[in-house]
């Protein structure tokens, strides 16, 4: 690599409070920098407050450049890409990583198709290799199988980080760092017609949460994901649900777990009632730790489980909810 | 109107795989239509029977088995394809194929671009950002709603992003991406397999697109797969038994005291 890149992040927040994916992403930034004698920028859109900005610096930016514009107050990716293509016009990167979220992996390809680099999405793993090369690894097929991508041509390289991966030291209230504040110029004409509605960030999502809790058809029907809910509220973690659950109408599909719906990484995993088909066990094989609850002991699910429970979950969850409430209250 | 969609032939998702190089393998198992791009062609469907002088063209990039998709998404509704096909154009990225796309496209009326979300198989979700991009045209990504103005000019679309969703409205033309929520998928009909052995699947190679001779070789890939491997083993896992509250018991203790997640 380049003796001291220069590494670039864009921090993902929803006009108030910035998205916790955005200090994994400052924090896998940092920990290149480190080893390259790097230098990690933080850009941030649209945001008045500049609290955030130390919390940046302790979690290893070197710089927090906040871009201004009525226009970036919310995400929309002709504005963001607008902004950002300026700004790197100004100062060149090696490297660029966003949380690979929905509009994470969106700006990535506008970025991407601007600037005529290449983009690799929901990345666990990035290195540099001696010579120039940037490495990472990424999942395909849902995680069916992991790819090692190098980067060609152009730079910045963009990679987008897959959340509750990068997560790591804690904040070092030691560490100093710039902050800046430029006005941006936005073309006048918006491809949007009208000023979005946005109706975002009201629940935990089940790719960002720490603990996943999800049910299939041995739920036995919609009103028994109540015990889920229950449960994950004792944990602070999501509800997620198998595929034949949401082709039930039993659950959103924003909430299907496997390869026609989420993927997700949480350091917990609860399969319910859930027999693991190869398309669910491909959207959340990855989680840290799993526990499968069926009454089936041959499920498949049983096959990638930490701790089996061979039962009716609509018996074992509660008993579970009692226990968990018990131990993090006393 | 003139509709065109993306589509791209997948492994089927229920096939479990194997690595052998870098590719990655599922001898006899069936290959699909990117789940993604059927919300795509079924969307086209709804609007061209809403609005019957729309005419839906389909662009497919890959070897010849993917005419089986193809005649699949003709016999679910769409009127013609446009099927690139040329060795040079095997293992591009997806900047490359959108590439491609935008550049056969710069020549073609349209007034609405349809792809899946993302391709099943390498996940990157960039084909229809980058086109759109490309072509300087508005689009919204992961969209479970789409719903026009009586004269087709403009559209209110609902996309879904984290926790929550959003509604955008956008005059057309556009590109959208389609999330699973927009519709259900038909089955084609048999009178629909039958019509499609009539519809025109026009090739066109490297040449027969004007491009330059190894344009969009892999060597101009900006994405290099210098390895594929199958995720490691997960190790053993127990099976813990005894009554709901002595399994409930040693559960907690294990999550806190030994994976300390808890």
């Amino acid at each position: 690599m380049t003796a001291n890149p220069i590494i670039g992040v864009v921090v993902e927040h929803d006009g108030e409070d910035i998205k916790p994916v955005s200090f994994e992403v400052i924090n896998a930034a940092r920990k290149l920098a480190d080893l390259t004698s790097g230098k990690v920028i933080v850009f941030c859109l649209g945001l008045k407050e500049e609290g955030a900005a130390d919390f940046f610096i302790q979690k290893g930016a070197d710089e927090v450049r906040f871009l201004d514009h009525p226009d970036l107050k919310n995400y929309i990716h002709e504005n963001y890409g607008n902004a950002l293509v300026q700004e790197f016009e100004k100062t060149p990167l090696d490297l660029l990583l966003l949380p690979a979220t929905i509009n994470g992996k969106e700006l990535s390809a506008v970025l991407s198709a601007r600037l005529g680099v290449g983009v690799a999405t929901d990345c666990i793993a990035v290195s540099f290799l001696s010579g120039n090369e940037v490495e990472a690894v990424r999942p395909v097929s849902s995680g069916k199988a992991l790819a090692t991508v190098r980067f060609k041509g152009k730079k910045p390289h963009i990679l987008t980080l897959r959340p509750n991966i990068f997560r790591g030291s804690e904040p070092s209230v030691k560490r100093v760092g710039e902050i800046f504040r430029t006005d941006i110029l936005l073309p006048d004409f918006s491809m949007f017609a009208q000023e979005l509605v946005k109706n975002v960030g009201t629940q935990l999502d089940i790719t960002e949460a720490r603990i996943v809790i999800s049910g299939g058809l041995g739920m036995q029907g919609p009103e028994n994901f109540k015990l889920l809910e229950e449960l994950a509220e004792v944990l602070g973690g999501a509800v997620g649900a198998s595929r034949p659950v949401v082709d039930n109408g039993w659950r959103e599909y924003s909430n299907q777990v496997g390869q026609t719906g989420r993927t997700v990484s949480p350091d917990l995993y609860f399969a319910c009632g859930i027999s693991g088909s190869v398309q669910h066990l491909a959207g959340m094989a990855s989680s840290r730790c799993i526990v499968a609850i069926n009454t089936d002991p041959n499920a498949p699910i049983f096959s990638v489980a930490d701790y089996g429970i061979i039962g009716d979950v609509l018996k074992v969850i509660p008993a579970l909810t009692h226990e968990f409430r018990k131990t993090l209250t006393s | 109107m003139k509709i065109i969609v993306c589509v791209k032939q997948v492994l089927d998702t229920a096939a479990p795989i194997q690595v052998e190089g870098n590719r990655v393998v599922s001898p006899g198992s069936p290959r699909i239509i990117n789940p993604y791009d059927e919300f795509a062609i079924e969307e086209a469907v709804r609007i061209k029977e809403k609005k019957p002088d729309t005419e839906i063209t389909l662009l497919s990039l890959g070897p010849e088995s993917f005419k089986d998709s193809i005649k699949k998404a003709l016999a679910m509704g769409a009127d013609k394809a446009v099927h690139f096909m040329d060795p040079k154009f095997d293992g591009l990225d997806s900047y490359a194929l959108a590439g491609i796309f935008s550049h056969y496209l710069e020549k073609v009326p349209f007034d609405l671009i349809l792809c899946g979300r993302q391709a099943v198989d390498v996940d990157m979700a960039q084909t229809g950002p980058v086109l759109a991009t490309f072509l300087d045209l508005p689009f919204v990504t992961v969209v479970t709603g789409v719903e026009f103005s009586k004269d087709f000019k403009q559209a209110k679309i609902t996309r879904q992003v984290e926790g929550g969703t959003e509604i955008l409205e956008l005059k057309l033309p556009l590109l959208l991406t389609c999330q699973k929520g927009l519709n259900e998928p038909r089955l084609p009909s048999l009178k629909g397999i039958m019509a499609a052995k009539k519809k025109e699947i026009l090739t066109l190679s490297c040449a027969d697109l004007g491009m330059e001779e190894g344009f969009f070789s892999m060597d101009d890939n900006r994405i290099v797969e210098a390895n594929l491997s199958l995720p490691l083993e997960r190790k053993k896992g127990i099976i813990l038994k005894g009554s709901e509250e002595e399994i409930s018991s040693d559960l907690v203790r294990l999550l806190r005291e030994e994976e300390k997640i808890i």
